[in-house]
């Protein structure tokens, strides 16, 4: 079956920048594909071209098998990261204006119920919260109804609360069938939403993949954590591997009952210890050696 | 208040408007249009005490040579083709021009009984022919110049409503990325276009036929023809108007850049089409050059029909301007519309 989206050696370059640096992956029907990566690592620029609302400097993208055109325009709901909505506008005369622009747009109420914005469908859109904002945007993305979601950094500075809302939206969203392009830089946003992520680093993809596998490939091990003060000032002649963070201790071990035995034998308490698998924060790191969140 | 601080704002400002610098040349070349048209159009000659419109057999000079009244001083003669000799009569019942002389046989002229100047013009007319030319009075009251003006300041109120109305909006979507969105929608540039036009002609008509409507009940004025038509006037007016202000906006980014545009394209038509004086004394490249504007066509086109009586067929060549006009300045705004502030 033809993927709904290819992208074939995607190119970006502005002067002295190359911002995308020849990217390719394709998105099956259903799926929520996720791209990674830090600021700056090139994902809005790629998702740009697949909008086609930037053109490439090589490389293309195919819908359906075809170039864009009219029919990627009539099927594709798009959140831009950045953007800004008509002045003076109610939420319901903003959903109205842009369910007509398409043969097929949906209704207003429907969009409403979906996107839970019934209490503030009259107040005009210039005094909406940022959660209810990014609400009213997907609402305007789903407008036509459309068989592939584009969204760019969707959950960007929201409160967890508002994150979480958000996410439950996709998710329902998701259980349509739809096929989603979802860009961020919040890696349980895209390990709690996407069948697929690819990792962006400086216009690249350095990994793709289902979460889980890539890392259960990258990793075998969990990490222990326990607070710095439990520790002796002097680290460097411990028995096992410690890594330094700010306020803890981080030790990745594939045997956790041997750890335990000599962080006991060496009087570390563990009361305080926490067990949590691998991220895909640390799997950035791995793959780059600094931090997503730089 | 901090001097120290007033003048890092002062300077910051300076800087980004020096740096600007499509913006920077705008306020420039606005002023330096403004002093050549003032200069164009009353520089030269000191301006002529009386008016005469002449119709010369068709090679001759208009001079002394052709007749001795030709060589007076202080007189604007005006060449008048044998075909427009009917609008020039009405011209002389009107008090537009004080006598029209016709020289293409025995002189013969036209002079308006109620008219001083005309009076005056005649006895020079008569002294340098030596009392040989045949006399056609006729009679006619003066356009009040607020008749004539009237339609003039309805015209210049549509014009910046049309400019700025459209072209201040685009410039602050595409700005704001409202436009960047609708890119993303199967809207196109000419559906958006039309779209703004038809929405600020909306407006612009209703604005100015309540104007006309309050000023005819506290101004009484003057219309021989019918509102209909007139009405037609102002719509083919306001969509070439409007569609060039649309055009002006296709592609800035800039706010202050599309004031600077829209100002230098706006005061030219405001001197040059008519608002406030006829340009008949003006010269003929520049003439020539006011009757490519827009307002120029609407205004000729609706002072016919409020001070002539004008019908629909008589405005038929300015209306179809204005159509033609209104479709090349959305095309060209279509074809070059910037969705994107970068």
């Amino acid at each position: 079956m033809t993927p709904v989206i290819e992208v074939h050696e995607l190119v970006k370059e502005y002067p002295g920048v190359r911002a995308v640096d020849g990217v390719s992956f394709s998105i099956p029907q259903g799926q929520c594909f996720g791209l990674l990566g830090p600021n700056g690592a090139g994902k809005t620029t790629t998702v740009e071209m697949m909008e086609g609302v930037t053109q490439p400097t090589s490389g293309h993208v195919l819908y359906r098998g075809e170039p864009l055109g009219a029919r990627f325009r009539e099927e594709a709901g798009i959140q831009f990261q950045k953007t800004a909505l008509q002045d003076k506008l109610t939420v319901r005369e903003t959903l109205t204006l842009f369910s007509r622009l398409y043969p097929r747009g949906r209704k207003v109420d429907a969009l409403i119920e979906t996107c839970a914005l019934g209490e503030i469908a009259n107040r005009d859109n210039r005094k909406l919260s940022g959660g209810q904002m990014q609400r009213l945007l997907l609402a305007v993305a789903l407008a036509n109804d459309p068989q592939v979601l584009f969204l760019d950094e969707p959950t960007t500075g929201l409160d967890p609360q508002a994150r979480h809302n958000f996410w439950d939206l996709i998710r329902t969203i998701k259980a349509d069938g739809r096929t989603v392009l979802l860009t961020t830089h919040y890696m349980e946003e895209a390990y709690f939403l996407c069948d697929v992520i690819a990792i962006m680093d400086r216009g690249r993809i350095i990994a793709e993949g289902p979460p889980s596998r890539l890392l259960r490939e990258h990793f075998g091990d969990v990490v222990l954590e326990l607070p710095r003060e439990d520790f002796p000032a002097d680290v460097s002649s411990f028995p096992l591997p410690v890594l330094l963070a700010s306020d803890r201790v981080e030790i990745s071990t594939g045997d956790v009952e041997s750890a335990l035995r000599t962080l006991l034998e060496q009087g570390i308490p563990l009361q305080h210890l926490r067990i949590r698998p691998r991220n895909l924060e640390d799997l950035f790191l791995e793959l780059t050696g600094r931090e997503l969140r730089t | 208040m901090s001097v120290r601080r007033l003048f890092a704002v002062w300077h910051a400002r300076n800087l980004e408007f020096l740096r600007d610098r499509s913006t920077l040349i705008f306020n420039f070349a606005f002023p330096l249009a403004l002093v050549i048209a003032f200069a164009a159009i009353f520089g030269g000659q000191p301006r002529a005490l009386f008016k005469v419109d002449v119709v010369a057999p068709p090679a001759a000079a208009i001079n002394a040579r052709l007749h001795p009244f030709l060589g007076t001083r202080y007189v604007d003669f005006v060449r008048v083709e044998p075909d427009d000799i009917e609008g020039a009569i009405r011209k002389v019942e009107r008090h537009e021009a004080d006598l029209l002389l016709d020289l293409r046989t025995a002189p013969r002229y036209w002079v308006n009984e109620d008219s001083p100047k005309g009076y005056l013009a005649e006895k020079l007319l008569l002294q340098a022919a030596g009392g040989q030319a045949r006399r056609e009075p006729v009679s006619g009251a003066a356009v009040r110049y607020v008749d004539w003006l009237l339609p003039g300041i309805l015209g210049m109120n549509m014009m910046f409503s049309c400019l700025f109305g459209v072209g201040y909006v685009v410039v602050r979507y595409r700005k704001s990325g409202f436009l960047r969105r609708l890119s993303a929608t199967p809207v196109t540039a000419f559906e958006f276009g039309a779209a703004q036009v038809l929405s600020r002609l909306l407006l612009t008509v209703s604005v100015t036929s309540l104007l006309y409507a309050a000023l005819a009940l506290l101004v009484p004025f003057r219309n021989e023809g019918s509102p209909l038509v007139l009405l037609l006037v102002a719509v083919a007016g306001a969509l070439a108007m409007i569609s060039f202000g649309f055009m002006m906006a296709a592609r800035f980014t800039s706010e202050e850049l599309a004031n600077g545009a829209i100002n230098l394209a706006s005061w030219p038509m405001m001197l040059l089409s008519g608002v406030w004086f006829s340009l008949e004394g003006a010269p003929a490249w520049l003439q020539s050059f006011a009757r490519i504007l827009p307002l120029t066509q609407m205004l000729d086109a609706a002072r016919a029909v409020m001070l002539d009586g004008a019908g629909l067929p008589q405005v038929l060549p300015q209306l179809a301007w204005l159509a033609v006009m209104t479709l090349l300045f959305l095309g060209i705004a279509a074809a070059g519309f910037r969705w994107r502030p970068d």
